[in-house]
């Protein structure tokens, strides 16, 4: 195996700036001096592993984590991680989390004025198995208010967090759902000029993964940042 | 075959039910060789007022600058208290090679989350009196006056503490990378 010697950097208008002021809270978070330009050295190319005995074999299910079973529309949500290059990462931790079906979180923070759900925490975690998929059963979230402007209504969307294999892989994203009207709307879906890296963030209706009379299947395939298959020493020759 | 990265989002303000089931701010087990230290900080923001929804994750070598050695997994998240505190305790890692080969200084990554970014931010802890600091090829990257913003303080009277802040924005704004 050859040596890695960085991460590609992002392509033009495919992620986002810090300064966004249409979300609102970038305003006070956000840099005011210069980034400086980090060279990638061994502590960014390489990064923390994760196995079985924190992440429990059922983590995955998100509608079997209570005594009942939560209210809503049950969905299996699945996909695969791979890197820029097209392959697979495999053993890695993906994290999630999400409203329920109401559109409410259970956490101290959210006033929003819907039903938390007992049977439902919103919460769950699986590794990637060696071809990089990952699958979670849970339920669709709602969508909810928020107070970024007036009228403001967050798209139903599903948090994901991801390591990779090394520090700059790392990912912290969302999902939303197809044909949602509240995407165009959305400052935080839109915080990036190219379209095809917004639509990404869309999943698709999976009838491979759909289980028949059960849960519909939701397909997002994660892409995490891919090492630069140039290395130097060959450039030179 | 050549794809995109997948756009980041924010983390949000709700990320606790999501992340906090690995809260990790002793990274040392029993018997871990290495110089004990803690480190513990606020995160502030444009407005000087304390961030208490930012989760702060930090990746480190051992005490020998080898990363990912067994009994020594070398990562830590924290979330931040209603003061915008958070806390480490861990080993000063050892020091590993950077550009060139040439050896870095002694310090910690940290990547830090919180609802507002829409990306993490990416900086450095760097150790206070270590001797390799003034040779470091990342440090000589950053604007002289600057500098200080990746170094952590002693704690006046406690052995091995240091302070450590993040402070967003401002005159004494903390280096952030990019990488």
């Amino acid at each position: 195996m050859s040596q890695i010697v960085g991460y590609r950097r992002p392509a033009a208008g495919t992620q986002p700036d810090y300064l966004f002021p249409r979300y609102a809270s970038t305003v006070k978070r956000a840099p005011t001096q210069p980034l400086v330009m980090l060279p990638q050295t061994q502590t960014e190319l390489s990064g923390p592993v994760f196995g079985y005995g924190e992440v429990k074999r059922g983590d995955h299910d998100l509608t079997k984590q209570h005594a009942g079973d939560p209210i809503g529309e049950r969905i299996v949500v699945s996909g695969r991680v791979l890197d820029e290059n097209g392959r697979p990462v495999p053993n890695t931790l993906v994290e999630i989390w999400q409203a329920n079906s109401a559109g409410r979180y259970p956490h101290r923070i959210d006033q929003h004025d819907a039903p938390t759900d007992p049977n439902f925490t919103g919460a769950g975690r699986t590794l990637t198995d060696k071809r990089g998929n990952y699958r979670f059963v849970t339920i669709r979230p709602g969508e909810y208010p928020w107070r970024n402007h007036y009228n403001a209504w967050r798209p139903a969307h599903i948090h994901f967090s991801l390591f990779g294999q090394a520090f700059v892989q790392r990912l912290v994203t969302q999902m939303y759902f197809p044909g949602d009207p509240l995407l165009a709307e959305d400052p935080m879906f839109n915080c990036v000029p190219d379209e095809g890296a917004r639509n990404r963030l869309i999943s698709s209706l999976d009838w491979e993964t759909t289980i028949p009379e059960i849960a519909l299947g939701y397909r997002f395939d994660i892409i995490l940042r891919g090492p630069d298959e140039t290395p130097m020493e060959s450039r030179k020759s | 075959m050549s794809l995109h990265a997948t756009t980041s989002q924010t983390v949000g303000p709700y990320l606790h039910i999501g992340l906090t089931w690995l809260i990790i701010e002793n990274l040392v087990p029993a018997g871990v060789a290495g110089e004990r230290i803690s480190i513990e900080g606020r995160v502030i923001d444009g407005d000087g007022k304390p961030i208490n929804d930012a989760l702060v994750e930090i990746w480190q070598a051992n005490g020998d600058g080898k990363y990912g050695e067994k009994g020594f997994r070398g990562f830590g998240r924290s979330a931040t208290d209603d003061e915008g505190m958070f806390r480490f305790h861990t080993i000063k890692p050892g020091r590993v090679p950077g550009p060139g080969g040439k050896l870095q200084a002694p310090h910690i990554a940290v990547n830090v989350f919180m609802r507002g970014l829409l990306k993490q931010h990416v900086t450095r802890i760097y150790f206070p009196d270590d001797p390799a600091n003034p040779e470091d090829p990342i440090l000589a990257l950053v604007p002289a006056d600057r500098r200080g913003t990746l170094v952590a303080k002693k704690v006046a009277g406690k052995s091995g503490a240091l302070e450590w802040n993040v402070i967003l924005q401002g005159r004494d704004e903390t280096v952030f990378f990019d990488c």
